[in-house]
């Protein structure tokens, strides 16, 4: 029969099997592989707390989705085209994610009695022979089998071993299925598996295979092509939220010519920054991993007072174990960097599934007046650039800075136009190293027109001075419980933050008409399904639009003006409402809440549903 | 800043004075420890800009607003955390800790043990007045059991720490007791916790005279001090009393007191070997409550000495030896990758 290309133009695949079935790598390797291709994609990894929770079993189920497009690509795809199911389990959970029509393609082999039982089908119901599958195009593969036939030359290997390399078949087929090259993965195994030249060739062996399969299989007969995307030109790579983020402190760190001093204790799901970050020594960095929580974010202060770029990293529960140590960042009026990559709580929640619950922790979490500057990455490679932004302001306002990531935009992945270090902004910091001809004594408190104070380091002849968590006296910095004093230096605290709004790019639209019916305000990873929601209003002729906001606190200055352009302004958020009570607190303004919070992103198509309400 | 001496400036302890008033009670054993250490800073060589004190929270963790160096007063428990992440990034300084057995035992006993074992090159100095004062008298992890205070009007029920002992568990490298009524003690167990590389963890007896007054008076008062203390001295029999006429041997792993030209010569006598790791652990243990009958007297001095690598120096030698061999980092080829495509 002969075998015919079909162009299609957009495609969300879902790759989802037990924990142990490898669905993270291959769902990896297809991303790499479609990059490379000029494709946009955005990725959405799902995965059990548990490293290996029982076999087979739902809670066991790992996923990987990816949606990848010939046009923009904003969201990991609310529903997808092909379904990946390495067993029964797979199958039930994902099931309900897949378009009408959709392909299965389903491994045999995890459809065993076995299989079924602990996907909690009813005794002998097998999906893929009951005829419930009717209405989805089903392709079924025995990938165990034919693994195994294809490894029956390497007897070294025992059968564990050569079961491990099934994903690879899968993705082998899939490969043959869009026309794509092996070469990616090639490279890869080569990679990392050059030294077992067994396994390195067993698992290229399985690869070819199953792209093989697919060439030879006469019931095969359709492969699919997706063109380039429409994307600004340039040179792209691929980039995860946490990597980016990472890059970012190092990028801010060359850039401001300060050492980077990462302490962190691991948490998921930020424990990548700290993994990333410990491998680049050669720019300087020193990365600590810290005995618990409360000493990653007070070594890094240690490290800030000694003059080096400190940070920490961690996740909603670690947040909250660091609450009174920001507490004494504000009170140093130092330099800090934390990190929340925020994941579903409260206590410890659902460790691997995405929330953007830390806001208003991130906001009012400390105990008494405590203002800090909050900044909030929206997709993996803005990770970048707002990590660059959120180290700017700490370094030159001298005040600790909450940076926001989530699970969603930490793990996931999509195509980058890296810029030129040249490009990058420096970052001009001064340490105080001298006293001024009018001084006598070094004044730790004694303030710019930001009301920024100096920053004089450990080493300075001449500037010895002592600070603290208790309340100082403005100018001169020594403990004071005056009365006046204390309510001066509340004040000063909040406006040397609202003053930040001078240092900052004014609020724009992402998208849509400057005046119109609905305004969708959000903040975060909610950014790709808004943006997605609200083009297709619009093309639909609708006037909405879209503000996405980085800078959190202080608001861009125009952010209220904005606001008064639009009939309805509509708060979308993974909780249960935490940035519109800030908005609504601070403008006044009636605005609409949408709040989801499952562990899940939010979908474009329920917002569009949600959005049309107020057309 | 006085006098001028082949161009560097001599200091005296009034140089390490600040113009804040010092606000401990009257009488507390703070302000020997106070005027200790600043007449120690003086002789250590390292310039007063090089000199940083971190403190917790407690009576002692004022202690930073009082000495004219670099200086920070941070949050209870976390001075130890605060100091490690200050020296793995700047090793050329001399960073002090003060902190209380509040403080270093109970809220921070987590950061204690570990830069102990990490041994970063720092000083501890662990001021131990077994009560709450700040707080106003509640009973602490070192407090004595059946110990009548605010929170426990029954006595209390904890089994105290025995600090050297626990410092010895994290597996410091210098291990030293030394009390506040013996300035010039003091004086010399500073300058060796100066002097040794490594985490240097100094136990301070200090009295509280106003919720825990005369807590140590049997170890610091001219009448019971001979008896009921011993003054370890390297490479010297452990002799202690009035006449140094008692002494302690071993029994096996047992120290048992004898009284020299009794039940003893002086050559029965054990010597003390700072940097024996074995004895030290028994010399450790000598800790028997004093209103015990027969109990071993308490030792003071430095009970165990070895060098072993800094965290700081291992953390920089990894970057150095990494930039050596690999270069100093590109940033744009960090942030190209491996992989890249182009769209025109």
């Amino acid at each position: 029969m002969e075998k015919q290309d079909v162009l299609l133009s957009d495609v969300v695949i879902k790759f989802a099997g037990d924990s142990g079935d490898g669905m993270q790598l291959t769902g990896t390797q297809f991303t790499n592989n479609t990059a490379l291709l000029g494709l946009d994609l955005a990725t959405f990894p799902d995965f059990p707390a548990e490293i290996r929770a029982p076999q087979g079993t739902l809670p066991g189920v790992s996923g990987f989705q990816l949606h990848f497009s010939s046009d923009r690509v904003f969201t990991p795809g609310d529903m997808c085209d092909v379904l990946v199911a390495m067993n029964a389990a797979a199958l039930k959970a994902n099931l309900a994610f897949l378009k009408k029509g959709g392909r299965i393609i389903a491994n045999i082999d995890g459809f065993d009695a076995k299989n079924l039982r602990l996907a909690n089908y009813i005794d002998g119901i097998n999906p893929l022979e009951n005829g419930s599958l009717d209405s989805y195009d089903v392709i079924k593969i025995d990938v165990t089998k034919l693994t195994r036939e294809t490894l029956k030359d390497f007897p070294e290997l025992g059968m564990k071993e050569k079961d491990r390399a099934k994903n690879m078949f899968v993705l082998g087929f899939l490969y043959w299925m869009y026309n794509r090259s092996l070469d990616s993965t090639i490279n890869y195994l080569e990679e990392k598996f050059g030294k077992k030249e067994n396994i390195l060739a067993s698992n290229i062996k399985v690869l070819q295979a199953g792209y093989n399969y697919g060439d030879t299989t006469e019931t095969f007969t359709t492969r699919y092509k997706v063109e380039k995307a429409r994307m600004p030109a340039g040179t792209y790579r691929s980039i995860m939220g946490n990597q980016a983020l990472a890059y970012g402190l190092i990028a801010a760190s060359e850039k401001s010519g300060l050492p980077l001093f990462l302490g962190s204790y691991p948490i998921t799901p930020a424990s990548d920054i700290l993994h990333e970050l410990s491998r680049h020594k050669a720019f300087g960095v020193r990365t600590f991993q810290a005995e618990d929580e409360i000493a990653a974010i007070t070594s890094a202060i240690g490290a800030s007072y000694g003059g080096s770029l400190g940070v920490t990293t961690t996740s909603g529960p670690g947040m909250a174990l660091k609450s009174e140590a920001m507490g004494l960042a504000v009170m140093l009026e130092i330099p800090l960097v934390i990190i929340d990559v925020q994941r579903g709580g409260p206590s410890t929640g659902l460790p691997t599934k995405t929330e953007q619950s830390d806001l208003l922790q991130a906001y009012y979490g400390r105990n008494g007046e405590c203002p800090m500057p909050v900044i909030a990455a929206k997709t993996p490679s803005d990770c970048f650039n707002a990590v660059f932004e959120a180290v700017r302001i700490s370094l030159q306002h001298m005040t600790p800075v909450i940076f926001l990531s989530d699970g969603y935009i930490a793990n996931g992945a999509e195509p980058w136009r890296f810029p030129k270090s040249e490009d990058l902004q420096p970052i001009h910091v001064k340490f105080k190293t001298d006293l001024e001809e009018d001084e006598h004594k070094f004044l730790p408190y004694k303030r710019d027109e930001k009301l920024v104070r100096p920053w004089a380091i450990p080493g300075t002849p001449g500037l010895e001075h002592r600070i603290g968590g208790i309340e100082k006296q403005n100018i001169t910095g020594n403990v004071s419980y005056d009365p006046e004093n204390h309510q001066l230096m509340v004040n000063i605290r909040e406006k040397k933050v609202e003053n930040i709004a001078d240092y900052i790019p004014l609020q724009t639209l992402d998208s849509g008409p400057e005046k119109g019916k609905v305004l969708v305000l959000g903040w975060g990873s909610t950014y790709g399904a808004i943006e997605s929601a609200a083009r297709q209003l619009q093309w639909e002729g609708h006037a909405v639009s879209h503000a996405h906001l980085r800078y959190l606190r202080p608001f861009p200055k125009n952010l209220g003006e904005i606001l008064n352009n639009f009939e309805t302004i509509l708060v979308p958020e993974i909780n249960n409402g935490q940035l519109i009570k800030i908005i609504r607190d601070k403008y006044l303004v009636d605005a609409k809440a949408y709040n989801k919070v499952k562990g899940v992103p939010i979908a474009k198509g329920e917002l569009v549903e949600e959005i049309r309400k107020y057309l | 800043m006085s006098v001028v001496e082949n161009g560097l400036p001599v200091l005296t302890a009034k140089d390490f004075a600040t113009d804040q008033e010092v606000r401990w009670c009257p009488g507390c054993g703070d302000y020997s420890i106070l005027a200790q250490v600043q007449k120690v800073m003086p002789t250590i060589g390292v310039p007063k800009e090089n000199i940083v004190i971190i403190s917790g929270i407690g009576c002692s963790s004022r202690f930073p607003y009082y000495m004219n160096t670099y200086g920070m007063h941070s949050i209870h428990g976390r001075a130890t955390a605060v100091a490690s992440g200050l020296k793995a990034t700047r090793p050329e300084l001399s960073v002090w800790i003060v902190t209380g057995d509040g403080d270093s035992l109970s809220i921070g006993g987590n950061h204690t043990i570990h830069l102990l074992r990490r041994n970063f090159d720092v000083n501890i100095l662990l001021f131990n007045n077994q009560i709450y004062g700040l707080t106003k008298g509640q009973y602490s992890p070192t407090s004595e059991k059946q110990k009548v205070t605010k929170s426990t009007p029954f006595g209390s029920i904890d089994h105290p720490f025995n600090p050297s002992a626990l410092a010895m568990g994290a597996d410091a490298t210098f291990i030293a007791r030394s009390m506040d009524r013996d300035p010039k003690h003091l004086q010399e167990m500073l300058t060796r916790s100066h002097k040794h590389k490594g985490a240097s963890f100094l136990e301070i007896y200090q009295n509280c005279n106003i919720f825990n007054d005369g807590a140590f008076e049997i170890f610091t008062e001219k009448s019971t001090k001979p008896n009921e203390t011993l003054f370890l001295e390297q490479g010297k029999p452990l002799l202690f009393g009035a006449t140094k006429n008692k002494g302690i041997k071993l029994d096996g792993f047992k120290p048992v007191v004898v009284e020299i030209g009794v039940d003893a010569s002086v050559d029965d006598i054990w010597v003390h070997d700072e940097f024996d790791f074995y004895k030290a652990q028994i010399l450790i243990r000598m800790f028997d409550d004093p209103r015990l009958e027969n109990h071993l007297p308490r030792p003071f001095g430095v009970f165990y000495e070895t060098e072993r690598a800094c965290y700081e120096d291992i953390l920089n030698l990894q970057v150095e030896e990494t930039i050596a061999t690999k270069g100093k980092g590109d940033l744009d080829k960090l942030l190209r990758g491996k992989e890249v495509w182009e769209i025109n």
